[in-house]
């Protein structure tokens, strides 16, 4: 060997070993991608883009900035301390007047009244009267409305002005800034969203738990019955799997509403009196009941692949080793089935606290989950950015949840059968 | 189809009382309707190394299992120093037992494997550790106890395996194919560790497998299994020259095969008129009475070329040589004899002797006593 071993191999014709290795597989790269490329595109402008304008709209802030610019940059060497000086109420008259005749005043007063209520009426009163405004526009303004005269309100227009805002996130947290520009909690009569996370972060788990009691011994039969058995039990497991998904949540609510199927069975059996018939839907029960049986195969299945690699003979060993059954179990099946109880437990939590349909039907006013105000805040309330804000903690949880996984046990053991 | 079911004449002279494990008329069905075992019996004596010996489906690997508490016979005994075990659980049967896929726990490292029979007898620490160290040194694996099974090659987890059924001291250890997923090799060598174990140990053991090579190595005596009932039960030696039946004779070793009508029976010596209408002489084995159907054994290695002025041999045919297969230590020479051109002979790399080539016709000759007439 005259080549030391670290010079870098050459083919015959003296191009490098890697580049030629390169240049031989472009072509099935190439081919590659030209195949998936139809997807990625539909990913990308179905999935991706609008994941990422949600994001942004999470944190972005424009409408102060644009509707009144003057004011912003008048503000911008304001020191906070004392109202501001003339110029700058002269910027906020210029800007209204320029306002009312665009008519565009709408989205920053409610983007204020977010921040501060009475800036609404502040604005479009103000914006009402625009015309006989003459200077000094301080005196004006004031006389207009009292909010003018307030150091909070500048102080709320100050940090606004700012193309990014934390105020959603902060919203979403059920925290605000005071008018000092400090975090403070919102009052109490207003937290909502805190404990809608808790709720939803604390039932997931619940549904989580439920699953695994309930699908580990189906998975285990599912891995260790002859052949024709558990072919029969797989369809059991599948066929709810392939039942749309509001058949399954309603018959739920047939099944348990007052006037039931359970509810009438117990009565009739004497179990309960007609007049005290259980409540079991529209709270939080129903939504754990409902959510545990439309996520099991979730469990069931990533359970199922992990027993399957068990062979027969770790158990048979134990026992002839001198283990008693359930010592085995413990000491030498349950620990192999480790990987398949954190891939169903990851599945059934992320989707469990993504879920919005079964909540919304099955879960009255105290089974919510925090999915059902996004829905709220999107559809209703309209504030996308706090929808936006809610939404990215949420996948944020999801993304530190996968990780932790992938880090502890590898997502490659995430598999359905 | 004969049953030899009592063993062969020099292993008869263990008395019952040395017996020490026993199958008694054991029958085992799965489904009710077909039996996979019929009929086992089996004595096992203190320190024996006894082998089931059969092909895939033959019942062998479902006798052991009902050994060890897996499966439960239909019919019959099982009997561990003449006390009956068939309602014995698994556990408390005190057998060691060496999986096919060994069946090291893979979450555990191999001195964790080692303890784990050792801390469900609820052994001192100290005990187990010394234990422990002692079955790795046993199988050469002293520095080992820290690895996980899976970083081991499979020869060191066949050797854990070993150790693991071994290391809480069994009268009785159990093996199920354990180097059937070995190379050549390994597989030899794991053989003589097995056997020096044994050795040393005294231990009882019953050894499943369907190489018969590895059986003549490594039994004491030899269970030959097919289609759930034992064969012929005998010592390697015994099994191998004095076949009792064709199954036997094709399955241990290589084995030529003429079939034909017994014609003649005296004694010693029967003639057989063959398909192709040749005669030989042949030792009557398996033949009731002249007329009889019979297919004759003869091993390659007892058939010779005949030479001007050699031995004379009762059986002279002319072969017509089809393929002759270098070995190195010998030569394997496919002939055409008799209508049977699957007809094989080997002849020993010897200084001088005879060079064969295909298309040449040669004579061949063997002795009667060498032509054992089995069943048809």
């Amino acid at each position: 060997m005259s080549e030391s071993p670290t010079a870098p191999l050459k083919t015959a014709d003296g191009v490098s070993l890697k580049t030629s290795l390169r240049r031989a597989v472009r072509r099935s790269k190439l081919k590659a991608l030209l195949l998936v490329s139809p997807l990625l595109a539909f990913l990308l402008i179905a999935f991706l883009m609008p994941l990422f304008d949600m994001l942004w709209r999470s944190v972005d802030n424009p409408e102060v900035s644009t509707a009144l610019p003057q004011t912003s940059q008048a503000l911008a060497d304001w020191d906070g301390a004392s109202l501001p000086d003339e110029p700058v109420f002269a910027a906020l008259a210029a800007d209204l007047e320029a306002g009312a005749e665009a008519r565009n005043l709408g989205l920053v007063s409610s983007r204020l009244n977010y921040e501060k209520s009475g800036m609404r009426s502040a604005i479009m009163g103000t914006a009402r009267r625009v015309d006989t405004l003459e200077a000094p526009y301080k005196t004006a303004l004031i006389d207009i409305n009292d909010d003018w005269g307030e150091l909070a309100t500048w102080r709320v227009i100050k940090r606004e002005s700012s193309p990014y805002t934390l105020s959603y996130y902060l919203a979403a947290v059920d925290r605000q800034y005071s008018p000092d520009g400090e975090i403070v909690a919102v009052p109490d009569y207003m937290q909502v969203y805190v404990t809608l996370f808790w709720r939803t972060f604390w039932m997931s788990a619940v549904i989580m738990v439920m699953t695994l009691v309930l699908g580990y011994p189906v998975a285990f039969l599912l891995a260790n019955l002859p052949l024709r058995h558990s072919n029969l039990l797989m369809i059991l497991v599948l066929l709810p799997f392939w039942t749309s998904l509001l058949v399954r949540t309603t018959t739920w609510i047939a099944i348990l509403q007052s006037q039931g199927v359970l509810n009438d069975m117990m009565v009739a059996l004497g179990i309960i009196a007609d007049e005290a018939r259980w409540q079991m839907i529209h709270n939080k029960l129903g939504t754990i009941v409902a959510m545990t049986h439309i996520l099991l195969p979730f469990m069931i299945l990533p359970l199922y692949s992990v027993m399957k690699t068990i062979p027969p003979s770790y158990m048979h060993a134990a026992r002839s080793l001198g283990g008693k059954p359930f010592l085995c179990f413990r000491r030498v099946y349950f620990p192999l089935t480790i990987p398949g109880i954190a891939a169903g437990g990851i599945l059934v939590f992320i989707l469990s606290i993504g879920y919005y349909i079964t909540p919304a039907l099955v879960g009255g006013q105290s089974g919510r989950f925090i999915t059902n105000y996004i829905a709220y805040h999107m559809q209703t309330s309209l504030n996308w950015g706090l929808a936006a804000a809610i939404a990215s903690i949420l996948l944020f949880v999801v993304v530190v949840c996968y990780l932790v996984f992938n880090r502890l046990i590898g997502v490659d053991k995430v598999k359905l059968g | 189809m004969t049953q030899t079911l009592e063993a062969a004449p020099q292993t008869q002279a263990a008395t019952d009382s040395a017996c020490f494990a026993r199958f008694r008329n054991v029958q085992k069905s799965y489904d009710g309707v077909e039996l996979v075992v019929k009929d086992f019996n089996l004595d096992v004596r203190q320190g024996e190394f006894v082998t089931l010996l059969g092909p895939s489906g033959s019942g062998k690997t479902t006798c052991l299992m009902m050994m060890a508490g897996f499966e439960t016979p239909t019919h019959g005994e099982i009997l561990l120093k003449d006390e009956p075990i068939n309602g014995l659980p698994p556990h408390k049967r005190g057998i060691g037992m060496v999986f096919q896929n060994y069946a090291l726990f893979p979450h555990m490292t191999v001195a964790e494997n080692l303890a784990f029979p050792l801390e469900v007898r609820h052994l001192s620490k100290a005990e187990i550790k010394q234990k422990v160290q002692r079955a790795l040194s046993m199988v050469r694996l002293e520095e080992f106890g820290d690895r996980r099974p899976a970083q081991l090659s499979g020869g060191q987890q066949q050797r854990v395996a070993l150790a693991r059924a071994l290391v809480f001291e069994p009268e009785l250890v159990l093996m199920d194919e354990p180097l059937g997923a070995l190379d050549k090799n390994l597989r030899e060598e794991m053989q003589y560790e097995i056997k020096r174990i044994h050795a040393e140990l005294g231990v009882t053991m019953i050894y499943v497998t369907h190489d018969q090579t590895e059986a003549l190595t490594m039994s004491d005596r030899i269970a030959v299994f097919n289609d759930g009932v034992v064969q012929q039960l005998a010592s390697p030696d015994t099994l191998y020259e004095q076949p009792e039946n064709a199954f036997v004779a094709y399955f241990i070793g290589e084995n030529n095969r003429l079939r034909g009508e017994v014609t003649e029976l005296s004694g010693e010596r029967c003639k057989v008129r063959l398909d192709s209408g040749e005669t030989v002489f042949a030792k009557p084995v398996a033949v009731a009475e002249a007329g009889a159907r019979t297919t004759l054994s003869l091993r390659p290695e007892r058939v010779s070329l005949v030479r001007e002025g050699s031995h004379d041999f009762e059986n002279r045919f002319p072969a017509k040589v089809q393929e002759v297969i270098y070995l190195g230590d010998h030569l394997r020479t496919r002939l055409a004899v008799c209508g049977n051109d699957e007809f094989i002979i080997k002849t020993p790399n010897a200084d001088g002797h005879t060079v064969l080539r295909p298309g040449e016709t040669v004579e061949i000759g063997w002795s009667s006593a060498d032509c054992r007439a089995l069943d048809a």
